[in-house]
């Protein structure tokens, strides 16, 4: 994947197929390390399927026998020197810390994480999402609990209309928040 | 800047609308495969341009969602589209140039566009 955004969004899904109605995703950037940490309150995993769940020959799917979301996340932090930590507890739920060396050759941009952000909530639009960009002392948060608030309950979240101004909204955002620290996106 | 307060504004425009839509029945789906192969083969923005257009152009009686893995993953990004009554078409490799006239040609005006399609690319 070009973005470590891409891979956020890869894994995020895993939590939505795990039926997680909360979910928490924060990015973290400073000079040593990009972290993102994705924390849900899906079905969790075994501690058996914990053990198995880089090898792409393991998935929970039924129609086919591999799945490479999470071995290639793995292979792309490791590949920097950074890590990969997935602790998980059944019927709790799931949090995955993915690590990047951005001083590393092979490390990616973190990219277009408001169109992540945008896409998993027009894919499932009932999640109750907190979403937090951290670069050095400057931070960015949105929680669909504010987006609701303004919207009232009859309106999803997975309109047109309203999924594209949160986009836009985002976009915004994340800019401001990196023009501030003067880095490169 | 945008503030969140602007979303009551949409709010109130959208709540008319709302009634037109649950009474339509005849609603073309047109669904993103967004599993890992389709992410790393660039279905984000093939999903932002699906959702840009059907805004744009206004189609209240188009969906547009997301699911797994379709299953030929060498050829993704790949987008399906059901219109009531018709046979499904699946269109592969898909790029955000090309769904300006998916959109259209197939959802608004009718006609499947066969070059992009499963059949033409195997």
């Amino acid at each position: 994947m070009k973005e470590i955004a891409l891979y956020a969004l890869d894994i995020a899904q895993n939590s939505i197929t795990a039926r997680a109605s909360r979910l928490e995703i924060t990015l973290s950037e400073t000079p040593d390390a990009i972290t993102f940490t994705i924390v849900d309150n899906g079905k969790g995993m075994s501690p058996e399927l914990l053990a198995q769940v880089s090898d792409p020959f393991t998935t929970t799917r039924t129609t086919r026998k591999m799945g490479l979301g999470i071995p290639l996340l793995r292979m792309a932090v490791e590949q920097t020197g950074g890590s990969l930590v997935i602790d998980s507890t059944e019927g709790v739920g799931t949090t995955v810390t993915a690590r990047f060396r951005p001083g590393h050759i092979d490390c990616p941009p973190v990219g277009d994480m408001a169109g992540t952000i945008t896409l998993l909530l027009q894919g499932a639009p009932s999640l109750e999402l907190r979403y937090t960009h951290v670069i050095g002392d400057d931070s960015f948060q949105l929680t669909t609990e504010e987006l609701r608030a303004q919207l009232g309950p009859d309106i999803s979240l997975a309109e047109p209309e309203i999924i594209l101004w949160i986009r836009d909204y985002l976009q915004e955002q994340e800019t401001f928040l990196r023009e501030n620290k003067g880095m490169k996106a | 800047m945008k503030t969140l307060a602007e979303l009551q504004a949409i709010r109130d425009r959208m709540r008319s609308q709302i009634d037109l839509r649950e009474a339509n029945d005849d609603r073309i789906r047109v669904v993103v495969g967004m599993a890992t192969c389709g992410i790393a083969a660039g279905a984000r923005p093939v999903l932002n341009a699906l959702l840009e257009e059907v805004n744009k152009r206004d189609l209240k009686n188009v969906t547009v969602s997301q699911t797994g893995c379709i299953g030929v993953c060498r050829l993704e990004p790949i987008v399906e589209v059901y219109v009531p009554g018709q046979e499904k078409v699946t269109y592969v490799k898909m790029t955000p140039d090309k769904v300006a006239s998916l959109v259209s040609e197939h959802l608004v005006n009718g006609r499947v566009v066969e070059e992009y399609t499963i059949g033409a690319a195997e």
